[in-house]
């Protein structure tokens, strides 16, 4: 799977690496969900910035994971998402359920800090 | 291209990007292409097992565009209007890529019957000029 | 005039049914006779007050190179070097102000100039005169398409760059401050225009890493579903990039509009004038500030 997850402090920051096949897409939300369970993480970063598609398909796994980890009483935050994929996600109708976004890494930290 | 697994439905995609660039379509409107490309082979590969997507630049009216036909064999669609109707729900199956791709695209066409596969036919036009005006004066 | 409208794209000037004798024929008659015949092209031209803001030896030499492109494409059956020229043309006469009906007409003067030609050498045979009429003018109507439609897409590819440029002039996206961007926007909007700004903002965004954006549309007069579905989508997308956006200066017309089209207003914020706006957004962003600073006294885990 091109997706590295890293512990940082009492977090953790996924880091997509390439587009992901919907296999993947599946992989990576099995591997957050245990790891946010086997650290008690209070929050999550994934960072989509390798992501040129945000489909129907990424958003219901995002929104499942944040769903999940708001449960655990952890906050998950989207970070990286390009100006075209925002654009093409508002056009569909997408809605990311329960997911904090914010610019890039620097910012999603700032605001699980906040 | 031939379209049988998730990773089809990338490559597809990203030939759908390059596609779109090529003609003309700006980076935002190659992503709207790119994830209608998505969704549609995505329908394939769950309802049908495989089928195809071709992509291929088209002129009507004097307007440039392209279209996108994707192609399978599968059960088909029995109510394919209603499917188009639908409002979003995250938790909608066949019906959010349909949906997603009429909104992301300039026009969707679907021809399905139960038994008899789908064709979904959609395109995307590059801004409206005067040349097809001008042609139909 | 024109009897059939071809689409540019496939390629040839000769239909299927074409006597290839007949053409070779035809393009040997334009061969012998292209002094004349551009002489009476030229003359017809400034006759009719066409190109009025080239100088006749100007005219001359475009008609010359024009006529050889034709004649080629007659014979050669492919229109891409006529079409390259005809855009190399425009893209030289477009700034000079010449109009789209000047080179159509130009174009259809030619047509005639030489179907005249054709009348005269053939009038004694009339049946070869119709024969040779028959494989002159699909060919005839395909050239002066590409060279039409040549014009009027490098005319329409300046004025989408011209406007490009002034919707980049009109609607600045001013960094107040760190993280906080304002777009005022005035006068009417369009879906076009929209895009654009949607594309600004977004950009805007990024570079200066905003976390609230003001968007004023105080001059804006009035608003349709469309461009309402675009503000919509503005917000949505900022939203997803992590920056919030207040809406002020909504007139009570346009509210109502808003309303009566259904437009779902639930992800904006609106607050009543800019100024309004510009304290909400420093409440705001100061708010994130202090939270930060509190957490940040506190030992690290």
């Amino acid at each position: 799977m091109p997706v590295s997850i890293l512990k940082q402090r009492e977090y953790l920051i996924a880091s997509i690496q390439s587009a992901l096949t919907d296999t993947e897409v599946l992989e990576l939300r099995d591997a957050l969900l245990a790891e946010v369970a086997k650290h008690r993480a209070r929050g999550v970063i994934v960072d989509v910035a390798a992501l040129d598609v945000i489909d129907s398909f990424v958003s219901r796994s995002l929104s499942t994971v944040a769903r999940t980890n708001r449960l655990r009483g952890a906050k998950t935050v989207v970070v990286g998402i390009r100006p075209d994929v925002a654009v093409a996600m508002s056009q569909f109708g997408l809605r990311l359920d329960a997911v904090h976004t914010a610019l890039d890494l620097e910012a999603g930290l700032e605001l699980l800090d906040s | 291209m031939h379209i049988a697994s998730d990773a089809d439905t990338v490559v597809a995609r990203q030939k759908g990007r390059e596609a779109a660039l090529l003609i003309g379509l700006s980076r935002t409107e190659a992503t709207f292409v790119a994830t209608a490309i998505s969704e549609i082979a995505r329908n394939i590969t769950i309802h049908a097992g495989h089928g195809e997507v071709v992509i291929r630049e088209v002129t009507e009216d004097g307007r440039r565009g392209m279209v996108v036909v994707a192609r399978d064999e599968g059960p088909g669609i029995r109510d394919v209007a209603a499917v188009l109707r639908q409002e979003y729900s995250s938790d909608a199956g066949l019906g959010i890529g349909l949906w997603g791709a009429r909104r992301l695209m300039d026009e969707i066409e679907v021809s399905s019957a139960p038994g008899m596969g789908t064709t979904v036919t959609m395109k995307k036009w590059r801004g409206i000029d005067e040349v097809g005006l001008l042609l139909h004066e | 005039m024109m009897q059939e409208v071809v689409p540019v794209v496939d390629g040839g000037v000769q239909g299927a049914d074409v006597d290839p004798a007949l053409l070779r024929e035809l393009v040997a008659h334009l061969r012998q006779d292209r002094t004349p015949l551009r002489e009476e092209w030229t003359r017809r031209i400034t006759e009719a007050q066409l190109l009025s803001v080239m100088t006749p030896d100007e005219i001359f030499s475009e008609v010359t190179a024009v006529y050889d492109n034709y004649v080629d494409a007659l014979e050669t059956g492919s229109v891409e070097a006529l079409e390259a020229y005809a855009r190399n043309l425009s893209e030289r006469i477009i700034p000079r102000g010449v109009e789209t009906h000047e080179v159509l007409g130009v174009v259809l003067l030619l047509r005639d100039v030489l179907a005249r030609s054709l009348f005269e050498k053939y009038q004694d045979d009339f049946g070869l005169m119709n024969r040779v009429l028959d494989a002159y003018e699909p060919a005839a109507n395909r050239i002066a398409v590409t060279v039409g439609v040549s014009f009027v897409q490098e005319r329409e590819r300046v004025i989408r760059q011209q406007q490009l440029a002034i919707r980049e002039l009109s609607t600045p996206v001013l960094k107040v401050r760190d993280q906080l961007l304002i777009l005022p926007i005035i006068g009417a909007l369009d879906t076009g225009r929209a895009r654009q700004l949607t594309e600004q903002l977004l950009t805007g965004i990024r570079e200066s890493r905003a976390k609230v954006v003001v968007i004023d549309i105080t001059g804006v007069p009035a608003i349709d579903m469309a461009v309402a579905n675009h503000l919509v989508q503005a917000v949505r997308a900022s939203g997803l990039m992590g920056a919030r956006v207040i809406i002020t200066g909504l007139s009570a017309d346009i509210a109502q509009t808003l309303v009566n089209l259904r437009v779902d207003l639930s992800m904006m914020q609106s607050v009543g004038d800019l100024q309004g706006g510009i304290e909400e957004a420093e409440r705001q962003l100061s708010y994130a500030v202090t939270r930060t600073g509190d957490v940040s006294r506190e030992p690290e885990a």
